[in-house]
């Protein structure tokens, strides 16, 4: 066993940047279910936010206008989810696995001229001072610019589901859905809105990966992030703080136990290969042993006629 | 509302047709079917699989039908993917991952008529044949590069699962690069997943910043190696397929896997009504196993060296397990000049000496 190979500071870098892409598609998914929509179909839009930030990213030579196309192809997924659910007042559970499995084929069809290709670089943040800091430099202020987007947006759906009138009317969406309509609110506009959001979020979540965390295109590279970023949202009783405690949990386990491995730290590997969940899950659900709940229209079936 | 249930329909079964290609079509046709653990694009493991299946659709072409299903997790769903295909009308099925074993086993059952290709496995029946490569073959002249090239003398190893296949290749690495510099050290790291880029990414990313310079893979995405080309300066090799995309740096040489010839061959026995069970496992020798090329990247004497091991296993001269070898805990495994049988080989469940951490059990 040899703890000192371990660097703490590109340790907790490392965190940061596994947690950004579950932390961005969970905070997506949490503004879909705080207005009463459950949408399995994280996945599916991830992957073709990967694929389609990707392939722009590679064809303009820019990182900034990949996440771009990447946050409009997550939207333009679920807004198919969106017409199917709230229009047609499909069942939202259906719609949802099927916009997964339809993502991950459209992904895999869009791909399939980009294996092997090198993405243009993500350029890091370099603060003159700041970045030369002999520990924080290197922790807090030499990533990419989307890891510090991702906390500011989970700061601001915070911010505005708390403290904010459109943040209010979301949550009485999702609560209640026939007294928000009663009250004169455009329930199925707001749930269409959050769920292009959500759409949006996931596709940079997944563009994270292609473009940053490893970086190239591979079909099905997702592997599973979205269902994680699910998970999290409901383990995270639904409160914005809560997933960006429990991505960094899950993305620090994940990175801490390769560190132990790589180490030779004399843990069974089993465990440590499972600690990541494990650690997640009972963390979040001691904290949840409080009165939160799930949003009370959630997966619900709106219609005016009610 | 019918129109609701009509598109949620519709968009269902348009999802799902992306998994399963092609359908029933005539039956005189011999019909050849696929399992694979991950995507066909997954650019190694799966990709070489799929390479393998369209080279028996271009060798007979109208005289077969194949059909794939992709990312089929090991485990309970594998049974059920399988058991559906035999019900396709599926005349010989490869099954293409160490743990469709018992699946593959227990659908046999069921399916006496079909005939099945486990690949990696151990188990047979009179409907089930095993096939695989002699890796660790590769994994002998990988290891002679990577004890050669290493500055920092830590060589990461990315491995999947504490499986035999795996376990051999560690150690045929281990010992050619323990032969050509004795301070070589090997630090693995099990991934527990077979494809996942991202937890790859990480793992190689983990073992370069522990000071790893050569990274050594047994998962099958090109993740690692993109990892490796924007740490910089480590040398990586090719898992299963080519990877030629990383080509000269970071990926010096590669193991490729050529099921082709097998398939072609199998499925024409089931043609001829000469299918057998039977288990093959070949190497370089054969050209189940391919070495890809090897870059500038490797000095000249290095790569000439790397090449005259590969011919030596290939023409049966040298076996990359020949004594004197001990097990990690120094009792004697091989004596001097003794060579492995393929018994041990095939269960082989111990590190070697020299080798540090314990494999999972």
């Amino acid at each position: 066993m040899d703890l000192s190979s371990i660097n703490p500071a590109l340790l907790l870098a490392s965190l940061l940047v596994a947690a950004t892409p579950i932390l961005i598609a969970a905070i997506g998914e949490l503004v879909v279910e705080r207005s009463g929509v459950l949408n399995l179909g994280v996945e599916g839009m991830m992957i073709t936010g990967a694929i389609c930030g990707f392939a722009v990213a590679v064809e303009t030579g820019s990182p900034a206008l990949g996440f771009l196309a990447a946050a409009a192809g997550g939207a333009v997924l679920a807004s198919l989810f969106g017409v199917l659910t709230q229009l047609a007042l499909a069942n939202q559970v259906a719609s949802g696995l099927a916009l997964t499995l339809f993502g991950l084929g459209l992904s895999a069809l869009i791909g399939q001229g980009y294996v092997g290709i090198k993405p243009p670089p993500t350029p890091r943040l370099d603060l003159p001072v700041l970045s030369d800091l002999p520990f924080l430099g290197r922790v807090v202020f030499s990533h990419d610019l989307m890891v510090y987007f991702g906390l500011a947006l989970v700061a601001a759906v915070w911010a505005v589901l708390k403290y904010t009138r459109a943040g209010l009317v979301l949550r009485a969406v999702g609560e209640n859905h026939d007294a928000a309509h009663a009250l004169g609110y455009k329930v199925v506009r707001v749930r269409l809105m959050a769920i292009l959001f959500g759409g949006a979020c996931a596709g940079l979540g997944g563009a994270y990966i292609s473009l940053v965390r490893v970086p190239q295109w591979t079909e099905g590279m997702t592997a599973g992030a979205g269902w994680i970023a699910l998970a999290l949202v409901v383990f995270a009783s639904w409160k914005a703080g809560r997933v960006l405690l429990g991505a960094w949990l899950f993305g620090g386990v994940t990175v801490l136990q390769l560190n132990l491995q790589a180490a030779g730290v004399a843990i069974p590997v089993e465990y440590l290969s499972m600690s990541p969940y494990l650690i997640t899950i009972l963390v979040l659900v001691i904290m949840s042993a409080d009165r939160s709940r799930a949003p009370g229209s959630l997966g619900r079936i709106f219609h005016a006629s009610g | 509302m019918n129109l609701t249930k009509l598109l949620a329909g519709a968009a269902l079964a348009l999802g799902l047709a992306g998994g399963v290609a092609g359908a029933a079509a005539a039956q005189e046709k011999t019909k050849v079917g696929f399992i694979f653990v991950g995507p066909i694009g997954d650019g190694g493991w799966t990709y070489e699989h799929n390479q393998g299946r369209l080279a028996v659709e271009e060798h007979f072409g109208d005289k077969v039908e194949t059909v794939y299903q992709e990312s089929v997790p090991e485990g309970a769903d594998a049974e059920r993917a399988i058991t559906q295909m035999a019900l396709q009308g599926a005349d010989l099925i490869f099954t293409t991952s160490f743990g469709f074993m018992d699946p593959t086993v227990n659908v046999a059952k069921k399916f006496p008529n079909v005939k099945f290709e486990h690949a990696t496995g151990y188990k047979t029946a009179p409907n089930v044949s095993t096939y695989s490569a002699r890796f660790y073959e590769g994994r002998a002249v990988q290891g002679h590069i990577a004890g050669k090239m290493t500055q920092s003398n830590i060589v990461g190893y990315i491995a999947s699962y504490p499986i035999p296949e795996v376990i051999r290749g560690i150690n045929a690495a281990f010992i050619h690069a323990r032969k050509v510099n004795p301070d070589v050290q090997f630090k693995v790291i099990w991934a527990y997943t077979w494809f996942d880029p991202a937890k790859e990414a990480d793992a190689a990313t983990a073992l370069i910043e522990q000071g790893a310079d050569v990274i050594l893979q047994h998962t099958d995405s090109t993740a690692p190696q993109a990892a490796a080309e924007k740490a910089g300066d480590v040398i990586t090799f090719g898992q299963a397929s080519d990877m030629a995309e990383y080509k000269p740096r970071p990926r010096v040489s590669s193991i490729i896997d050529n099921w082709k010839p097998y398939y072609i061959d199998r499925t024409q026995a089931v043609m001829d009504g000469t299918w057998e069970s039977q288990q093959t496992w070949d190497g370089i020798g054969p050209g189940m196993v391919e070495i890809g090329e090897i870059t500038d990247a490797v000095p000249e004497d290095v790569k000439a060296e790397a090449l005259a091991l590969k011919e030596s296993i290939a023409s049966g001269e040298y076996h990359p397990f020949t004594g004197p070898l001990n097990k990690q805990d120094g009792s004697a495994w091989l004596a001097e000049g003794e060579t492995a049988d393929d018994g041990t080989l095939l269960g082989m469940d111990f590190f070697v000496e020299g080798l540090e951490g314990d494999i999972p059990q």
